[in-house]
């Protein structure tokens, strides 16, 4: 596999990281490097780690060797190579300076839109509530729901709820954001609400991981595409690279036929 | 049936029942928050703990739920003080034995509630930096309080109803009050249809307003 895209430093930098269930390896020595602004897809079948590798990256999950380095640091654990877990006061530090976004949206169901962005902002960032209100009116608009800033999650459609999500991540100003299948549980007409709003942070230089069954937007939207399978990586490339019909990666043709023909 | 229904003995003695009402709730209203406070903090732990505190916290629930009131409070009036040596008052003794009974039911109502927050907010809560401290405070209670409210409703009526057991070491509570009333006119029927109408009465009132607010924090949801 060629890595010569990877010349310059790597904002996040995976490294050899495996991790198993019990007995089932889920991430074998996985390695990836995203450099700053550059937008990564993971693709793969479902089960093939994907969804795990992203959540090791923020430490939603420990990991039982290798590394994951963000910006230089460490993520998990106090020194690459030790198995010291960090504390979980630094673990936050950690976490607050990664955004994620969830499958299932994941919003706090007791707070309003703009309370769900404002907790982060007061509580790790230390703002003020005006402070904080004014970040979170501001991300708001950015995705279109300026008026639903005191709406309860309950009271929004999926697509607004995870554009609330996607905001409350990003207003944290994260050095990378996470999205984890973040279309999979919308309504068709409701998943290019969402993703117009990843194009225009994508457009603002946000790096950017992203799992997702959105082919066509992997395609339009990233810089490269990692393919997994099995729990490790089969294939990394640009999106003309990956997505060609006449690829010679077995795994990665099977995939894609298959994908094709469910999906057209 | 020749007996006929005549209330004004019960009337006369009416403040034995009135102030036997205030007592029963103030016994209620202290002995919940002491015990909404044990709750609390044992699920909170219970659910963060090893096997060993957890085993400890489910045999103080299992024996609290297993042993009638009426012999806790026996054992703590009558029991302790016999044992060791320490002197307290009858109103006391049962506040003490309330707390200790609703806090294990609390307890369970709790943990329940807070194995119940959906795994994804919390989650959510750490991917925005948010200290296992925080994330408590700010996500996992208020969720959890959202959840158990109509539980925890039934239970406040229910320990509301639990202060009558008080009678039986003499704190003049409500149905003390109804007993001294009994023993002194022997209008039994009387005074026993009115104290049931005051439970009941205090009963719903209760009732419509923690339907209150859970009908608020269900807006909330």
């Amino acid at each position: 596999m060629s890595e010569a895209s990877n010349a310059g430093p790597a904002l996040l930098d995976v490294r050899d990281v495996s991790k198993a269930f019990g007995a089932v390896e889920v991430l074998r020595s996985v390695s990836l490097q995203v450099k700053r602004g550059e937008v990564v897809t993971v693709i793969g079948p479902s089960g093939s780690g994907k969804t795990t590798l992203l959540r090791c990256v923020n430490f939603l999950e420990s990991y039982d060797s290798g590394s994951i380095r963000i910006d230089g640091k460490e993520v998990g654990y106090r020194e690459a190579g030790t198995r010291q877990r960090r504390s979980e006061r630094d673990l936050a530090a950690m976490r607050a300076e990664t955004g994620m976004v969830f499958q299932s949206f994941n919003l706090f169901p007791h707070l309003t839109a703009a309370g769900n962005i404002m907790l982060g902002l007061t509580k790790v960032r230390g703002k003020s509530q005006a402070e904080a209100r004014q970040i979170a009116e501001h991300w708001l608009g950015r995705v279109g729901l300026a008026h639903k800033a005191d709406s309860l999650p309950a009271e929004l459609s999926g697509g607004q709820q995870q554009r609330v999500g996607i905001a409350r991540a990003v207003a944290m100003e994260p050095k990378i954001l996470l999205l984890d299948e973040i279309t999979s549980a919308l309504d068709p007409e409701l998943v290019g609400e969402v993703l117009a709003v990843v194009r225009s942070l994508a457009e603002d230089g946000m790096t950017m991981l992203m799992v997702t069954h959105e082919m066509a937007f992997a395609r339009d939207a990233s810089s490269r595409i990692v393919f997994m399978a099995d729990g490790g990586v089969s294939a990394v490339g640009p999106p003309k690279e990956i997505l060609a019909e006449e690829t010679t990666n077995e795994r990665l043709r099977t995939f894609l036929a298959r994908f094709r023909a469910s999906h057209f | 049936m020749g007996y006929a229904l005549n209330f004004n003995l019960i009337w006369r003695h009416f403040d034995k029942l009135w102030g036997g009402l205030l007592l029963s709730l103030e016994l209620a209203v202290i002995s919940i928050a002491i015990g909404t406070v044990i709750g609390l903090v044992l699920a909170v732990w219970y659910v963060s703990a090893g096997r060993v505190v957890r085993a400890i916290i489910a045999a103080y629930v299992e024996f609290i739920r297993n042993v009638p009131l009426i012999l806790l409070v026996y054992l703590v009036f009558y029991g302790v003080p016999t044992v060791v040596d320490l002197a307290y008052s009858a109103p006391t003794s049962f506040v003490l034995t309330l707390s200790v009974y609703s806090g294990a039911y609390l307890v369970e109502v709790f943990r329940s509630g807070l194995e119940a927050v959906p795994r994804g907010q919390l989650d959510a809560g750490k991917a925005i930096g948010l200290t296992p401290w925080q994330r408590l405070i700010h996500v996992r209670l208020p969720t959890m309080l959202r959840i158990t409210l109509p539980a925890l409703s039934n239970t406040f009526i229910s320990l509301f109803k639990d202060t009558s057991i008080a009678s039986v070491i003499s704190v003049p509570e409500l149905t003390f009050g109804a007993q001294w009333i009994n023993f002194n006119t022997f209008r039994i029927v009387e005074v026993y249809l009115v104290t049931t109408a005051m439970y009941l009465l205090t009963g719903y009132i209760l009732l419509f307003g923690l339907r209150l607010v859970e009908r608020r924090f269900r807006a909330a949801r």
